[in-house]
C-alpha cells in the first residue's frame, strides 16, 4: 500500500518528520517495505506555456517552440515531441536546470541530467520541455494525454512558476505490506486510523453529501436486481446526469500518480481516487449501454462470449458472478467491465457502481479468466460491505466538487443481509494475562477506542464492538495483538519460562549426528541436495523396471520435471555433486548425504508416503579404491554398533559387475558398496573410478546395539601363525576367513589378511593370500603342540575346501 | 714372569679400547679380554698353578686389573653411543617448514552446522527437537495451523501438491499440531527441517530451504516469555550485545504475532549493506499460539497458552557469512563446503 504522507495528512495530523512517522507505525504494527521520496533532483524547472508551434527549417521531426515562461520575453525551445499544441502548459527545463531523468532512450544515472542551451540543427534551443518519465515518474503513472511525449500539465498553473513548488512534487511515499487479515488498511481510510491511533491525533472523514442535486431520483432511471444473494452482499448505485469528460485538476491526479495509478480522465480517476481512499472498488457505466435500465447481479451461462475493457474476449462459465443487463452482460463483476459500456468521451449520463462481491467468487473467477486487477485483488481479501454508500456518496460528491456532472436524487442500494459489527466480551485481565503485564482497564479501554473500537466496561468485563471495516477482531486474542501493539510490543517485559521440561534427543537424532562425526572424521564432507529429483535419474543409475525404487511420489505441480518426483534413492543426487567438483577440476571428493527418502508403497492412513533415512558416500579421487570405501563403512558401522556384518558378492546394476558387494547385518541386507559402473560414472561426465556406498541407515537403526561391555585384558601370550596360500582367483578370501575361523575354534583370538599377491611365481588365474593367525588362551600360555596341531587343521581344511597350497613366505 | 705377561695384556687391552672405532670394537674387545675365554679370563684360569703366597697377590692384581679394563670398556661405550646418538640425530634432520601430511577431517554442510548451533542453544535452555515428515498432509500443513480455506499459501502457484490433501510442507510449523497431538504440556520443542514451496531457483529463492521451528506450551506462558527466550537465543547465536526488535505482524497460527528483529551483528546497528543501512536484520516470525491451534491438540485454552516461532535457517546462515547466492548452498562444490570446516 503506497501511503502519500502528504495525501495521508487531509485525514489526520502528521506531525512528525518521516522517520519518525514510519518508525512509529512499525511499532504499532504496520509493516515498513520501503520509502521513497519524489521531486527531488529537479532544479530550474518552470512551467512554461506553448505560444507558438513552427516547423524545423532543417528537420522534419523537429519543432520549433516559443514559450511563455512568466517573466522575460518568450524563450526558444526545439523538441521532437509531438504531442503537443498550441497554448499547452508544459515543464520547461531552461539552461541550467536539473532533473532526475534519464532522457527519453538513454540509461538512468544516479546524478540525473543538466540541461544546457544549445542548437539542434543549426536553430537555437535555450532549454528543453521534458516529459513526466525524465523527471522521475514511472511510465506506469504518466497521464494519458501525455504519454509517450512532453507532460501536458492541467490548464490550472501560471506559467513561470516552479514546477516542484507549483505542483507540490516533493511528496514522500511510504510503502507498507499489509498483512491479509488487515484488507482494511488497503486503503488511505484505514492507514489514517492507524496513523490516528499511533499519534493520537483525531481522524477526519472525507465529505459525502452533495451541495446541489437534481431533482430528478436515481431510482427512475435505474433498476437493480441481485439474483445470486450468496454472491453479491450488497449492490449501489447512484446515476449522473451531464456528464463532462475531461482532465482532472492537479490534486487529484496527484494523489494517484503517487498512488502508482495513472491518470485517465475525471471519471475514471475519481473511482480510482475513491478506491484508494475507501478500498472500496468502484466502476461507471455509460448509461446508454444498459440495455433496460436495468443492473441485474447474476451467474453468466457456460461458454458465453464477453469482451473485456482490456479488448480480449473471453468465454465464461457458470460459475462467474456477472453484471448484467436485460440483453446480456456488461461487466465481470468485481473484476473488469466491458468494452462496450466504457466512458466514452461523449458519455452524458454515468450510472456508478459500489457493490460489494463475495471474495471467494472474485478468486475464483479471476484465476478462471486469468484476469487480476486491483478491483478483484481488493475483493478477494475482503471489503466490508457498510463502506459500498458511503463510498458511492464520495464518488458523486467528488463529481459535483470537479464539475465533472450533476448528481441525480438519491440511490438504489440493495442490501438485503446488513453486516452487524462483531461485538464480543473480552476480560482485562485475560488480556494482561496473555501479555505478562498489569495495564489498567482504563488504558486498555483508551488504546481500543483509538482504533475506533466501542468499549463499555463491566468490572473485568470489557465489551467490545469494532467498526466493521476490521474483520480480523472476533476473539479475545485478537484484542490482545490490538492493546499490546498499541502498549508497544518493545515496552512488554522480558522473562524467561519456569517450565521444568528436559532437552532429550531421540536416538534416532543422536545416531544420526553420531553418523555425521564419524564419517567427517573419516575425511568425508557432509551435502546436501534436493529431496526431489528427476525420474530420468533412476533411468541414469540402471534402476531396473519394476524396482520400488521406482514408484515415486509424484508432485501434481513441479517447477519442472528435474524436480518432479521425491527421491527414493541418493545415489543419483551424490553422483551429480561429484560431477560438479570434477567437472570444477576438483581432483578428489568425498562425499556423503544423510538424509530422507520416500516410498510410496504402505501409504499410512493418512495416506502420507513411508519416509525412510538414507545414506550415501561415495568418492573419486587419488587413492580411492573398494577396500577404502570398504574400510570407512567399516569403521562407521562398528562405531554405529552394526553387528555381525557380512559382505557378499553382488550384481547391482548400477556397480561395476566385479567390484561390487551386498553387506548384511545380522542377516538383514543394509547395504550396497561398490565401484559406480564405469559407463554410469562416465555418463556423469566423470573420467575416473568412483566408489561409492548406499546404506539404509533406517535399517541399521533398528539393529544398531551400542550397549558396551568391559572384556578384561588378556593375561597370557598369544601365538602368531602366519602362512601364505595358493589359490584359484575365484576362492574369495571371507571364505577362507570363515573356515579359518571355524576350524580353528575358540582359540582362535583374530585372523587377518595381510598380503594379497598376483603374478610370477603364482600361476595365472591363481593368488597368494597370506593370513595371520592369532591364538590365545584366556587361562593359560598355550603350547607350540596345541597350536601347531590346529594350525594344521586349519591348513588342512583349507586345502580341502579351496585346493589351497601352502606356498613358503 | 705373569705379572708381566698381565701388565702386557692390561697395557694393550688399554691402547686397544681407547683405540675403538665403534660399540662392535668395543664389545668385541669385551669378549677378547674379558669373555669366558678371553685373555685376562685365562690368565686368572692360570692361576691355579701358582704357589698359594704368590697366589693372593697376583689374584689381587688380577682383579684390579679387570676391574680397570671393565671400567675402560663401559666408558669407551657410553662415549661411543652418544657419539653413535649424535651421528643419528645429525642424519635425521629434516626440514620442518615442509608441509604436513593431510589427515583431513571432512566439514558438517554449513546448513547442518546452523542448525547444530540453533539446536544446541535451544536444547541447553531445555527444549527437546521434533520430528515431523516431508510430505505432509494438508491438515496439518494448513487447516489445523487456522490457515483460512482460501489462504493463499494454498495455491498450486506457492504449495506443491502430491495429491488433492497432501503436499510438501511449505513450513516447518505442521510439527507444531503433531507435537500437540502427541504430548502433554509443558511443552518445549524446536523442529528443525526442509520446507518446500514454488520458487524458481535463483540468488535468493530456493524451492527446498530450511527452517527451525520452535513451540512452547504451559501454564501461564506469556509474551515476557516470549521475548525472554527469542531474545537469549538472539544473544547467544549472534553475540552478546545483540538487541532484539519485536514488530507486530500477522500469521494464522499465532495471536498476537510478531517479527524479530536483531541489532546487525555486523555493524552493531550502525547501518551497513548486511542490513541494508536500517542497523536490524529480520531473523524470524513468532508470536502466542493460536486458541484454534491449542484446541487442535486438544488444550483447554484457559488453562494453557503458549508461544511458537520459526526462522529461516538458508537466511541465517547466509546473512551471517555473507553468502551472495542461496543456490551455492545446493551446489555442493566441496571448496565452498569446507570454507566453513
Amino acid at each position: 500500500m503506497l501511503v502519500p504522507v502528504k495525501w495521508l495528512k487531509d485525514y489526520t495530523d502528521v506531525n512528525v518528520d518521516t522517520a519518525e512517522f514510519v518508525r512509529r507505525m512499525i511499532l504499532s504494527g504496520s509493516n515498513l517495505e520501503t520509502v521513497e521520496y519524489f521531486g527531488e533532483g529537479i532544479e530550474g524547472v518552470v512551467i512554461g506555456r506553448i505560444e507558438k508551434i513552427e516547423k524545423h527549417p532543417n528537420a522534419d521531426k523537429l519543432l520549433v517552440c516559443s514559450i511563455n515562461v512568466g517573466k522575460g520575453g518568450p524563450v526558444q525551445i526545439v523538441t521532437g515531441a509531438h504531442n503537443i499544441f498550441e497554448g499547452a502548459l508544459v515543464p520547461v527545463c531552461l539552461d541550467g536546470s536539473h532533473i532526475p531523468g534519464p532522457l527519453h532512450g538513454q540509461p538512468k544515472t544516479e546524478e540525473g541530467v543538466t540541461i544546457h542551451a544549445g542548437q539542434l540543427r543549426g536553430v537555437d534551443s535555450f532549454g528543453m520541455l521534458c516529459s513526466c518519465s525524465e523527471l522521475g515518474f514511472d511510465d506506469k503513472v504518466v497521464p494519458v494525454a501525455s504519454r509517450d511525449g512532453i507532460w501536458i500539465l492541467p490548464d490550472e498553473f501560471r506559467p513561470g512558476d516552479d514546477l516542484v513548488e507549483a505542483l507540490g512534487l516533493k511528496e514522500t511515499v511510504v510503502d507498507f505490506e499489509i498483512t491479509p487479515n488487515r484488507p482494511d488498511c488497503l486503503s488511505m481510510l484505514g492507514m489514517a486510523r492507524e496513523a490516528s491511533a499511533t499519534f493520537g491525533t483525531p481522524l477526519r472523514y472525507p465529505d459525502t453529501e452533495c451541495k446541489k442535486v437534481a431533482p430528478e431520483k436515481s431510482e427512475d432511471y435505474i433498476k437493480v436486481t441481485i439474483a445470486r444473494p450468496d454472491l453479491c452482499k450488497r449492490y449501489c448505485a447512484r446515476v449522473i446526469k451531464d456528464i463532462k469528460v475531461e482532465q482532472s485538476p492537479w490534486w487529484l491526479q496527484r494523489c494517484l500518480i503517487f498512488s502508482g495509478q495513472r491518470p485517465i480522465n475525471n471519471i475514471v480517476d475519481i473511482t480510482n481516487f475513491v478506491m484508494l481512499e475507501y478500498g472500496q472498488p468502484m466502476h461507471a457505466f455509460d448509461i446508454r449501454t444498459v440495455r433496460g435500465a436495468h443492473i441485474i447481479v447474476d451467474t453468466a451461462a457456460d461458454g458465453e462470449k464477453f469482451t473485456t475493457l482490456d479488448g480480449n474476449e473471453r468465454t465464461l462459465s457458470s460459475s462467474m458472478l456477472m453484471i448484467k443487463d436485460e440483453g446480456g452482460c456488461t461487466a465481470v463483476a468485481g473484476v473488469m467491465g466491458g468494452l462496450a459500456s466504457e466512458i466514452e468521451d461523449d458519455t452524458q449520463m454515468v450510472l456508478v457502481e459500489s457493490a460489494n462481491f463475495l471474495g471467494d467468487s472474485v478468486r475464483r473467477t479471476s484465476k478462471a479468466l486469468g484476469l487480476r486487477t486491483e478491483a478483484s485483488g481488493r475483493f478477494e481479501k475482503g471489503i466490508d460491505p457498510n463502506l459500498a454508500k458511503d463510498a458511492c456518496d464520495r464518488f458523486c460528491y467528488l463529481v459535483e466538487k470537479l464539475g465533472a456532472g450533476t448528481v441525480l436524487t438519491g440511490d438504489v442500494d440493495v442490501y438485503p443481509n446488513v453486516e452487524e459489527p462483531v461485538t464480543i466480551d473480552i476480560r482485562a485481565s485475560r488480556m494482561n494475562k496473555l501479555m505478562g503485564i498489569e495495564i489498567p482497564t482504563e488504558q486498555m479501554t483508551a488504546y481500543l477506542n483509538a482504533l475506533e473500537i466501542k468499549t463499555s466496561v463491566n468490572g473485568d468485563i470489557i465489551t467490545v464492538t469494532p467498526p466493521t471495516v476490521r474483520q480480523d477482531l472476533l476473539i479475545e486474542e485478537d484484542y490482545v495483538e490490538e492493546i499490546s501493539r498499541m502498549y508497544g510490543y518493545d515496552k512488554l517485559p522480558v522473562k524467561l519460562p519456569a517450565h521444568t521440561a528436559q532437552a532429550l534427543l531421540t536416538p534416532m537424532q543422536i545416531m544420526r549426528n553420531r553418523a555425521k562425526d564419524i564419517l567427517t572424521g573419516l575425511g568425508m564432507d557432509e551435502i546436501q541436495t534436493y529431496s526431489f529429483v528427476s525420474p530420468r535419474a533412476s533411468d541414469k543409475v540402471r534402476i531396473p523396471e519394476g524396482d520400488p525404487r521406482r514408484q515415486f511420489i509424484k508432485l501434481i505441480n513441479p517447477l519442472g520435471e528435474d524436480t518432479s518426483v521425491m527421491r527414493t534413492m541418493l545415489l543419483p543426487n551424490v553422483l551429480e555433486v561429484l560431477r560438479t567438483n570434477y567437472t570444477r577440476s576438483v581432483p578428489a571428493a568425498r562425499i556423503f548425504e544423510l538424509g530422507n527418502t520416500f516410498f510410496n508403497n504402505g501409504l499410512g492412513p493418512d495416506g502420507l508416503p513411508q519416509e525412510k533415512d538414507a545414506l550415501c558416500l561415495a568418492a573419486y579421487g587419488e587413492g580411492e579404491d573398494f577396500y577404502l570405501m570398504k574400510g570407512r563403512v567399516d569403521e562407521l558401522l562398528k562405531l554405529l554398533g552394526v553387528k555381525n556384518v557380512k559382505y557378499y558378492t553382488e550384481k547391482d546394476p548400477s556397480f561395476h559387475p566385479g567390484r561390487c558387494a551386498r553387506i548384511e547385518a545380522g542377516g538383514e541386507k543394509i547395504a550396497v558398496i561398490g565401484q559406480v559402473h564405469p559407463d554410469i560414472s562416465e555418463d556423469y561426465g566423470i573420467d575416473c573410478e568412483v566408489y561409492a556406498a548406499e546404506l539404509d541407515f533406517a535399517g541399521m537403526f533398528r539393529i544398531s546395539d551400542t550397549e558396551k561391555k568391559y572384556v578384561p585384558l588378556p593375561k597370557y601370550p598369544a601365538m602368531v601363525r602366519d602362512f601364505a596360500l595358493l589359490v584359484e582367483e575365484s576362492a574369495k578370501a571371507g571364505d577362507l576367513e570363515d573356515v579359518i575361523a571355524a576350524e580353528a575354534g575358540e582359540l582362535l583370538e583374530s585372523v587377518k589378511l595381510f598380503d594379497v599377491y598376483r603374478g610370477a611365481p603364482v600361476p595365472p588365474l591363481h593368488k597368494s593370500l597370506a593370513f595371520s593367525l592369532t591364538y590365545r588362551a584366556k587361562d593359560r600360555t598355550l603350547k607350540d603342540a596345541e597350536v601347531n596341531e590346529i594350525n594344521e587343521r586349519v591348513l588342512a581344511a583349507l586345502q580341502n575346501r579351496f585346493n589351497a597350497v601352502l606356498r613358503e613366505l | 714372569m705373569m705379572k708381566e705377561r698381565l701388565k702386557e695384556i692390561s697395557q694393550k687391552a688399554r691402547e686397544q679400547i681407547l683405540g675403538a672405532a665403534s660399540i662392535q670394537d668395543a664389545e668385541a674387545l669385551r669378549v677378547e679380554y674379558l669373555g669366558k675365554k678371553g685373555k685376562l679370563t685365562d690368565m686368572l684360569k692360570s692361576m691355579k698353578d701358582l704357589a698359594p703366597e704368590e697366589r693372593k697377590a697376583f689374584g689381587q692384581l688380577a682383579n684390579e686389573t679387570k676391574s680397570q679394563i671393565e671400567s675402560l670398556i663401559s666408558d669407551k661405550m657410553a662415549e661411543l653411543k652418544t657419539l653413535a646418538r649424535e651421528m643419528q640425530l645429525r642424519s635425521q634432520t629434516i626440514d620442518v617448514t615442509e608441509p604436513g601430511k593431510e589427515v583431513a577431517l571432512g566439514t558438517r554442510h554449513l546448513i547442518t552446522q546452523t542448525i547444530d548451533e540453533i539446536t544446541r542453544i535451544f536444547t541447553s535452555m531445555g527444549f527437546s527437537v521434533s520430528e515431523g515428515p516431508e510430505v505432509e498432509t494438508v491438515f496439518y500443513n494448513f487447516d489445523a495451523l487456522n490457515a483460512g480455506p482460501n489462504h493463499p499459501a494454498r495455491d498450486m502457484t506457492d504449495t506443491f501438491y502430491v495429491t488433492e490433501n497432501v503436499l510438501l510442507r511449505t513450513q516447518t510449523s505442521p510439527v507444531q499440531v503433531r507435537t500437540l497431538l502427541a504430548q502433554k504440556p509443558p511443552i518445549a520443542v524446536i523442529a528443525p527441517g526442509r520446507c518446500f514451496r514454488c520458487d524458481t531457483p535463483d540468488a535468493t529463492h530456493s524451492p527446498m530451504f530450511h527452517q527451525v521451528e520452535g513451540l512452547v506450551v504451559d501454564e501461564g506462558i506469556t509474551m515476557a516469555d516470549l521475548k525472554g527466550v527469542l531474545d537469549s537465543f538472539a544473544k547467544q547465536m549472534f553475540g552478546s550485545s545483540t538487541r532484539t526488535n519485536f514488530r507486530p505482524h500477522h500469521f494464522p497460527f499465532t495471536e498476537p504475532s510478531a517479527e524479530m528483529d536483531v541489532s546487525c551483528f555486523k555493524c552493531g546497528g550502525k547501518g551497513c549493506r548486511v542490513c541494508k543501512g536500517s542497523g536490524w536484520i529480520e531473523i524470524l516470525g513468532c508470536g502466542m499460539v493460536h486458541p484454534n491451534v491449542l484446541k487442535v491438540g486438544g488444550l483447554d485454552t484457559e488453562k494453557y497458552t503458549g508461544f511458537a516461532f520459526g526462522m529461516g535457517v538458508e537466511r541465517i546462515a547466509m546473512l551471517k557469512y555473507e553468502l551472495d547466492d542461496i543456490r551455492l548452498l545446493y551446489e555442493n562444490d566441496i571448496r565452498f563446503i569446507e570454507q566453513f570446516k
